[in-house]
């Protein structure tokens, strides 16, 4: 058995996008992804916002149907057979807490929901002692059960969405940007829950997020995504002082050190201008509008990704 | 005499709930051509704090008492068209969300030379000039052809550009910006924080800095407020602040952070508890239902800001019971400061509180 959790191959996702009478465009969203996640591992997708990686994480669970490409999890290619039996083994846990839980059902209901859904008790008591035991693991007391999602702090919220992914016992959790609505005091909380729980039922995460301290944090390997495309991926601390890619070197370089010092020595690599529509994509290497380096080959093909170090991959044709 | 002076301002929203207090009795002054700092989290009171100083207050908010006095003239409970003179032209401000603080049925243009056309006596043309010489400034490319495009043909880094074009176009003495970053994508934002930098440099204004993000505070500020709940926890040089961190607050924020440079990654040491509820405030210190070092004074009264280091006060009772250690400040029995010695410096104390 390999030691892979969750293999994604070629995976491709346009949104039909109407550019005119009965005339649409597709938008690239996700195109060729591929990468791997081992069990117990936390692959970390970085990115800004429109480059796909909220994308690639819907449509790996397959709330998106992909355009073309295969997910295969735990040796099985996801399809119409498996689906059902992936949904349970696959969760997410959603950016915002404020919009992703219903407002019209209790806590106990909504951490229930999934277990309703899969048929995962046989007597109520089953059901109600489960609820409780969930809502226990994320920190959420038994008194708060009754509630409603509006009477919790963001922190507190994000914790019952996180209990509502973990009640169907999943191995895998896609996390889409769970911290980033969060103030720090609380993100870090949530950080390191999301470490315990790891640890607890050695589960797999894809964290995405735009915060790279943060993805360097809790990431075992980091994959970095522009337009639609992995340019670079590699063990975390390895990407963070081995960036080959121009664009995970200028990203690295955004990030604001809380260090004064630093701060005042540190050379900036600012991009030019900003990201192109994905609707227009630019031939070739879609970063070439904004990098330092392109040159006519950039223009002409999209670079693949290659092995540049062990286990570090990265698509760039001045390599 | 400092050119802005805030003084024990109170501002409060009197909501159907009771009264949230969210600034409770800051102080602060700003010399001319300083770049301030004040981080918080939500809820600190450090927009409010923003917002009284050029009484933009939304409904049910309204200064309570104290003062701002910019260069000697008292702004609280100044009449309105006085207050017109200095909004956007002496003191102006830049929002968070450049998406939605842009009027998206006029054009740029158009809300570009409001601003010029009302605080100086150019005329259309001369406006126009200017507003392309201030796109030009924060470098958008195509100047004429921007002035006549609306707010939804530009991407975010360009219309936060255009924010910025539009609070300097009068040349202000002091720049207030609201999270100017916080809704931008890295490599955006470091486009933005180097081009305040280079126009701070270029035109001398003086600038708040209000953001979350210790990150931002670190490369562009020159002194730091830490607020939280409405008051100053600590104030004090950039450097002070992070190498020496004296307030159990900012500790707790700068171990709550996770570092891009820890290879061997250390479990965050996160702040507990979740913030303050500002309806139901205790009588002392805001932060001590969540600080794991708390004392008996802590829950009964505020601790007043003491002088941990040259440019360095704290508002906490660690401090002053150091001090107190120290002999540099005396307590009875009680924990109840007889004698402060502001001027006595602590230097030292701080030291043993350096950020691991």
């Amino acid at each position: 058995m390999s030691n892979d959790l969750v293999e994604v191959k070629n995976l491709k996702e346009y949104f039909p996008i109407s550019t005119g009478f009965l005339r649409t465009t597709p938008l690239k969203a996700v195109d060729d992804v591929s990468f791997t996640i081992g069990r117990g591992e936390t692959l970390g997708l970085v990115g800004e916002s429109g480059c796909g990686k909220s994308t690639v994480g819907r449509t790996i669970l397959h709330l998106y149907k992909p355009t073309a490409g295969q997910v295969i999890f735990d040796g099985k290619l996801v399809g119409p057979d498996t689906i059902k039996e992936y949904r349970r083994r696959a969760q997410i846990v959603f950016q915002d807490p404020y919009s992703s839980l219903n407002p019209r059902l209790t806590v106990a209901d909504i951490v229930g929901e999934p277990l309703d859904v899969n048929k995962l008790y046989k007597t109520r008591k089953e059901r109600s002692e489960r609820v409780l035991e969930l809502l226990n693991t994320v920190g959420i007391s038994s008194e708060q059960m009754t509630r409603y999602a509006h009477e919790f702090s963001g922190g507190q919220r994000q914790r019952i969405g996180i209990a509502r992914a973990l009640a169907s016992r999943p191995e895998f959790i896609v996390c889409d940007e769970p911290v980033s609505a969060l103030d720090v005091s609380i993100q870090a909380q949530v950080i390191n829950m999301f470490e315990d729980l790891q640890s607890q039922f050695g589960l797999s995460y894809l964290f995405i997020a735009h915060d790279l301290s943060v993805v360097k944090h809790i990431s075992n390997r980091i994959a970095v995504m522009y337009l639609g495309h992995i340019v670079e991926i590699a063990e975390a601390n390895e990407l963070y002082h081995h960036a080959v890619h121009p664009y995970t070197v200028s990203l690295l370089s955004a990030v604001p050190v809380p260090d004064p010092e630093r701060a005042r020595a540190s050379q900036r690599i600012v991009l030019e201008g900003d990201v192109p529509s994905p609707l227009h994509m630019p031939s070739g290497c879609p970063f070439r509008t904004r990098c330092s380096r392109a040159t006519g080959t950039c223009a002409d093909s999209c670079p693949q990704l290659k092995e540049v170090a062990p286990g570090h991959m990265a698509a760039c044709h001045n390599l | 005499m400092a050119m802005l002076e805030v003084k024990d301002l109170h501002t409060s929203f009197f909501t159907p709930a009771g009264e949230v207090k969210a600034v409770n009795g800051i102080s602060f002054d700003l010399d001319s051509g300083k770049v301030l700092g004040i981080v918080g989290e939500s809820g600190s009171g450090k927009s409010v704090t923003a917002y009284s100083i050029l009484q933009i207050l939304s409904h049910p908010g309204r200064i309570i008492s104290g003062s701002i006095k910019f260069k000697g003239k008292e702004l609280v409970g100044a009449g309105e068209e006085e207050l017109h003179k200095i909004r956007g032209n002496k003191i102006s401000i830049i929002f968070q969300d450049p998406m939605t603080s842009l009027n998206p049925v006029y054009t740029i243009g158009n809300q570009l030379t409001e601003a010029i056309l009302l605080h100086t006596d150019r005329n259309k043309e001369q406006a126009n000039a200017r507003a392309v010489e201030m796109l030009e400034l924060v470098g958008i490319n195509e100047p004429e052809k921007r002035l006549r495009q609306y707010p939804y043909e530009l991407s975010g880094g360009m219309r936060q550009r255009v924010m910025i074009a539009m609070a300097l176009a009068c040349e202000p003495d002091i720049l207030i910006a609201d999270e100017p970053t916080t809704a931008l994508d890295v490599t955006i934002q470091a486009q933005i924080l180097e081009l305040m930098q280079d126009l701070q440099k270029k035109l001398g204004m003086a600038i708040i800095m209000i953001t979350h993000d210790l990150g931002v505070i670190a490369s562009l500020c020159d002194e730091v407020i830490v607020m939280y709940a409405g008051s100053v926890c600590e104030r004090g040089t950039a450097d002070e602040i992070f190498y020496h961190p004296a307030h159990e607050y900012t500790k707790g924020l700068m171990r709550s952070i996770p570092s891009i440079d820890d290879d061997e990654h250390e479990r965050l040491v996160p702040i507990t508890g979740t913030p303050i509820d500002l309806l139901n405030m205790p009588s002392g210190c805001p932060f001590a239902p969540r600080c794991d070092r708390a004392m008996k004074v802590c829950l009964t009264g505020r601790a007043k800001e003491v002088r941990v280091g040259s440019d360095h006060l704290s508002a906490c009772w660690m401090n002053v019971k150091d001090g107190a250690e120290r002999g540099v400040i005396q307590t009875d029995d009680d924990g109840n400061i007889t004698a402060i010695d502001l001027e006595g410096n602590l230097d030292g104390t701080a030291e043993g509180g350096k950020a691991q």
